[in-house]
Order: structure tokens, then C-alpha cells, then sequence
């Protein structure tokens, strides 16, 4: 019975459905079948940073409903004027549709990436690299905007203090994840470029070989960088 | 399904498709549906819809859209149940959090209310 997972897959199926659940669990040996542990552990990596992520959007909730002063118009302020007429949030909307389309181009480079097509593989991971790019700078630039017109984390011109902290430590922490995910998109795309995960090679921080399930993994992060903007955007730039 | 644990030993490039394989028409399609979904959570705030029909609305696509992402883009709904639901479940106590941080921040408001009384109250007490 403990082989089956490893050795035997194909001669006996795992179970399914709740009985799957409690037989992979209680299989003395790995719970997460079929899944290759850096998912897994990526998995989790990711359910912990959702608990920080929500911590901050727990918080933002908290100040907002407690304040006396009113909140400011996020309508209003993320506003641009085009043509001189006041657009509003359409700075953000640009940035939702890049992330989105970002989260496009990595999911395609995961599929290339199985079918064992480098070129086309590294090509998306650029091309996710570069809208990630394109996202952080339009992110520099409303940072600067409403730098200039006075908010700051104690207080700004528009209404509540408690939104210059809230708007800075969350988009913050987006945009940290965003750029930490550029990076490491280009270093894969170095990797997947070169060859190194058809030849399995070593990577420089670890002995592990290379092979294409880093490419899901890594996948896995961006598209939980696009996930976290979901409830950013509905949360803190709609409601 | 493929047999991803048996590939441990070095295999030719030219391996059969390994790992999670799916036509790429679906990422397409739901690439898509990501934007018509955020544009119309966008159409909310730019016709200005108010209460509860607002707040409904970007909910409904808040989890459209977090839904495609974890399900397709992040291949969960290809996953085995015990992985599945050892991400879901636990994040399903954040729902608890959230529930009790609203009923806080009303408290915290309703004290402020209170004790930081407007001036209306020290005029009635000077009398």
C-alpha cells in the first residue's frame, strides 16, 4: 500500500472524493500525492502569505469603518485628466488589465514550458517580465502623484488619515511582490533560455536539478501576485 | 495525469508532455473572461452604482475573477482534493477574522461617537 504512490501509479488508482482526502492524509508516507514537493511547499508558502495580505486588508477594513472622518473619494483621487476631462480610476484599470494579461502570457509559458519548447517558453516568461515591469513603473508613478498632492502614511488633504497608511503599506507590499517576482521571471527565463532545465542542471542557490515543474511553481507565485490585486482592486480602489 | 514521479532519471528532450497539460484555448478563454470581468467591475464604479447593488456587484466579480485565476491559471481544479482543501479550508478562517474585525470597528466607531462627542453636547453642558 505505501508504494502505490511511487511506484505503482497506473496499477492502482487513488481514491477520490472525501475517502481520497482521508486516504492521502493518513498514507503514512506523503499527503500530497502526485504533486512534486516544491508545488506543494509553493502551495503553502502562498497560504501563508495570504494571511499577511489579508492581516492588511483586515486592517484597512478596521480603520475605515472605525473613523469618524470621512474617507476619501478613491474615485476622485485616482483619477486622470485626459483631454481635460477627469477619467476616474483609469490609471488602475490599466494596471488591472496589464496584471491580467501578465497572468496570461505565464500561464501559456507553463503549458510551452511541459511541451519542452524553450523558445517559446523563455519568450512568454520575458514577456510576463515585461508587463510585471510596466505594472510597478504606472505604480511609481501614482505613488509620486499623490505624493505630490500631499498624502503621506499620517494624513492627507482628501479626508481620513488612516488611507495615506493604508494605501501605502498595502500597494506596497503588492508592488514588493511584483518586482521580487520580475526578478526571479528573468533569472527563469535565463534558465529556460540556456537549456538548464532540459539538461538538469543545478541551479546556483541549490543542487536540485532543473526541470519544468519550476516553471509551474514559479507560475504559481505570479499568478498569486495577480490574485492578490483582485481583492485590492474590488476592495480598496471600488468600494 | 502523467506519470511526473516516475521521470527521476535523466529522460532524452524529446519526453512525451509531461505535467499539467491542457489546450491552450483555455487560458485564452479565460484570459478573456478576466477582462470582460474587470471591465465590468470597472463599468460599477464609473456609473456610479451605490449601496447594496455596488457592493454586490464588485463582490460577484471579485470572486468570478479569483475563482478562473486558482482554478485554471493555478491548475487547482486539477488537483487531488487533499491539496485542494489544505489551502481552501484554512483560508476559509480569514472569513472569521473579517466577521469579527467589522463587528470591532463598529464598536471602536460607536465609542468614538461617544466619547468624542461633538460639540452639540458640550453646549447642552455648559447650560
Amino acid at each position: 500500500m505505501a508504494h502505490d504512490a511511487t511506484t505503482a501509479s497506473g496499477t492502482l488508482a487513488p481514491s477520490e472524493g472525501m475517502q481520497g482526502i482521508v486516504a492521502d492524509w493518513s498514507s503514512d508516507q506523503r499527503a500530497f500525492k502526485k504533486v512534486p514537493w516544491g508545488k506543494a511547499m509553493m502551495w503553502i508558502f502562498l497560504l501563508s502569505d495570504t494571511f499577511i495580505f489579508a492581516s492588511f486588508l483586515v486592517s484597512y477594513m478596521t480603520v475605515r469603518i472605525s473613523t469618524t472622518v470621512p474617507w476619501p473619494n478613491v474615485s476622485k483621487v485616482f483619477s486622470l485628466t485626459v483631454g481635460g476631462q477627469e477619467v476616474p480610476l483609469l490609471l488602475i484599470a490599466i494596471m488591472t488589465f496589464i496584471l491580467i494579461s501578465s497572468s496570461g502570457t505565464m500561464a501559456m509559458a507553463v503549458k510551452f514550458g511541459y511541451q519542452r519548447d524553450r523558445r517559446k517558453t523563455a519568450l512568454l516568461i520575458l514577456a510576463t517580465a515585461a508587463f510585471g515591469v510596466t505594472f510597478v513603473g504606472m505604480q511609481a508613478f501614482e505613488w509620486t502623484k499623490l505624493i505630490m498632492e500631499g498624502v503621506r502614511p499620517w494624513g492627507n488633504p482628501f479626508g481620513a488619515a488612516q488611507f495615506g497608511s493604508s494605501f501605502f503599506m498595502i500597494t506596497g507590499f503588492h508592488g514588493f511582490h511584483v518586482s521580487v517576482g520580475v526578478l526571479f521571471l528573468l533569472i527563469m527565463a535565463a534558465k529556460v533560455w540556456r537549456g538548464d532545465l532540459d539538461n538538469e542542471k543545478p541551479g546556483f542557490l541549490t543542487g536540485r536539478r532543473g526541470n519544468y515543474e519550476m516553471v509551474e511553481v514559479m507560475g504559481l507565485y505570479w499568478h498569486f501576485v495577480d490574485l492578490v490585486w483582485v481583492f485590492i482592486f474590488a476592495f480598496f480602489y471600488l468600494w | 495525469m502523467t506519470h511526473a514521479e516516475s521521470h527521476e532519471h535523466p529522460k532524452p528532450a524529446t519526453a512525451k508532455v509531461e505535467g499539467q497539460a491542457h489546450p491552450i484555448s483555455v487560458y485564452l478563454w479565460i484570459w478573456g473572461l478576466l477582462f470582460v470581468l474587470s471591465f465590468f467591475s470597472y463599468l460599477v464604479d464609473y456609473f456610479h452604482f451605490q449601496g447594496l447593488l455596488r457592493w454586490s456587484l464588485i463582490l460577484l466579480f471579485m470572486f468570478l475573477k479569483a475563482g478562473l485565476i486558482i482554478a485554471i491559471f493555478m491548475h487547482m481544479a486539477w488537483e487531488r482534493l487533499a491539496l485542494v482543501y489544505a489551502i481552501l479550508v484554512p483560508t476559509g478562517a480569514l472569513l472569521i477574522l473579517t466577521g469579527l474585525m467589522s463587528f470591532e470597528g463598529r464598536y471602536t466607531f460607536d465609542t468614538r461617537g461617544t466619547y468624542f462627542a461633538p460639540p452639540v453636547v458640550e453646549v447642552v453642558k455648559h447650560h
